[in-house]
């Protein structure tokens, strides 16, 4: 039985990673790392690096390599979110460089 | 316990809350002149070696030998073209048959060191940059870009008759001029970019140490000698320039040229440098 689920879980994998690489899945990713750049747009402070991630997301999706486009596009997001993280935090650290 | 104990604790404790918060504005209140003070003698305590004067010259003051290249430099400046090419320009009318000189106190000659200003009437701080390209749209001329020549070659001959001129910017008794200033300053000590570097970074924590190839310059008088000549550029750069090239460096998407931020910046870092002599146009590395 248990050899069963195992073979069954084996043949399921690639289906998985494959509904992780379609079009779908790229489209969503995008969008969420595209929000996530708008929103340090908005504090500010994009980095030149999620914008060159996003654009080799589109650029791989428009070649339709699905698999790449969502990992760039979650690249790009964690990027985002990480200029997000260092405008918040700097909104009282930069008191600590300051010459007094 | 009585009454009179009661309301004697509670006067205490309301004058504690009134002393700690009275504590914590002064704290929080910017104090330019006290900053000014504090940021030259960081510099000059860094740098015993340094006359004062000498900090506008940037990386070449860092050195015997930096300072032997900049002599070599200034007998055949790399920037003398741009410098003749905005006498040019700032002598030719307008369309309209005015010119520059209408535009500025004494006829724009010798008064590049009171830029930036604050200006009351549109609450913001205006730079040099910023009041050529509004003269030019006030007469009916097309704006020049910020980072380009035009712009560099104009502000290089605004800059030369101002020479020894010492930096003199104005904080006017305004809250909106004081907002300024401070914004400058939380720009100029803030992280940004991939490689989280602020301003302060290179051109407080490091001057004089090496990145890659070129030596960092402090950041006490860094503007008095804008615009520059630039080896990396193989051509001239304004502020707008250097601030743009400076985040891009770091990984952090530039603001657009002449932005709030970048005018406040640059309303900050001319502000304690402050008594020290304009030298642009400048050549850098």
């Amino acid at each position: 039985m248990a050899l069963v689920v195992a073979s069954l879980l084996l043949l399921a994998g690639p289906s998985c990673a494959h509904a992780d690489g379609s079009e779908a899945d790229f489209k969503a990713a995008y969008a969420a790392a595209e929000a996530a750049e708008k929103e340090a747009g908005t504090l500010r402070n994009q980095w030149t690096t999620t914008e060159s991630t996003l654009a080799s997301a589109k650029k791989a999706a428009a070649g339709g390599n699905f698999e790449q486009a969502v990992a760039l596009s979650k690249e790009a997001e964690a990027l985002a979110k990480a200029s997000i993280f260092q405008a918040t935090s700097e909104k009282d650290a930069w008191k600590a460089l300051e010459i007094r | 316990m009585s009454v009179r104990f009661i309301s004697c604790l509670s006067a205490l404790v309301l004058a504690a809350v009134c002393a700690a918060a009275s504590w914590a504005y002064a704290a929080e209140t910017p104090d330019p002149v006290a900053d000014a003070g504090a940021f030259r003698d960081y510099f000059t305590r860094k740098f015993p070696k340094v006359v004062l004067e000498d900090f506008v010259n940037g990386p070449y003051s860092m050195n015997e030998d930096m300072h032997r290249q900049w002599e070599e430099k200034e007998q055949f400046p790399p920037y003398e073209f741009a410098l003749e090419a905005g006498k040019e320009m700032f002598s030719k009318p307008f369309k309209n048959g005015k010119s520059y000189a209408d535009c500025f106190a004494n006829g724009g000659i010798g008064v590049r060191q009171t830029y930036p200003m604050f200006d009351a009437a549109d609450g913001k701080v205006i730079t040099l940059e910023l009041a050529l390209n509004r003269c030019r749209e006030a007469n009916g001329e097309a704006p020049y870009s910020y980072v380009k020549d035009e712009m560099a070659a104009l502000t290089a001959y605004m800059a030369f008759t101002s020479r020894g001129k010492p930096f003199d910017i104005r904080i006017p008794d305004d809250p909106r001029a004081l907002d300024a200033y401070q914004e400058g300053k939380r720009y100029f000590y803030t992280r940004r970019g991939q490689l989280n570097f602020s301003c302060a970074t290179c051109h407080v924590q490091s001057p004089g140490e090496r990145i890659r190839a070129e030596i960092l310059a402090p950041a006490l008088g860094i503007l008095n000698a804008m615009p520059i000549y630039r080896s990396e550029w193989s051509g001239m750069g304004t502020t707008s320039r250097r601030f743009t090239s400076c985040n891009s460096q770091i990984r952090g998407v530039p603001l657009e040229p002449q932005s709030d931020e970048y005018r406040n910046l640059e309303y900050y870092l001319s502000y304690v440098s402050n008594g020290l002599p304009i030298s642009g146009p400048g050549a850098r590395p």
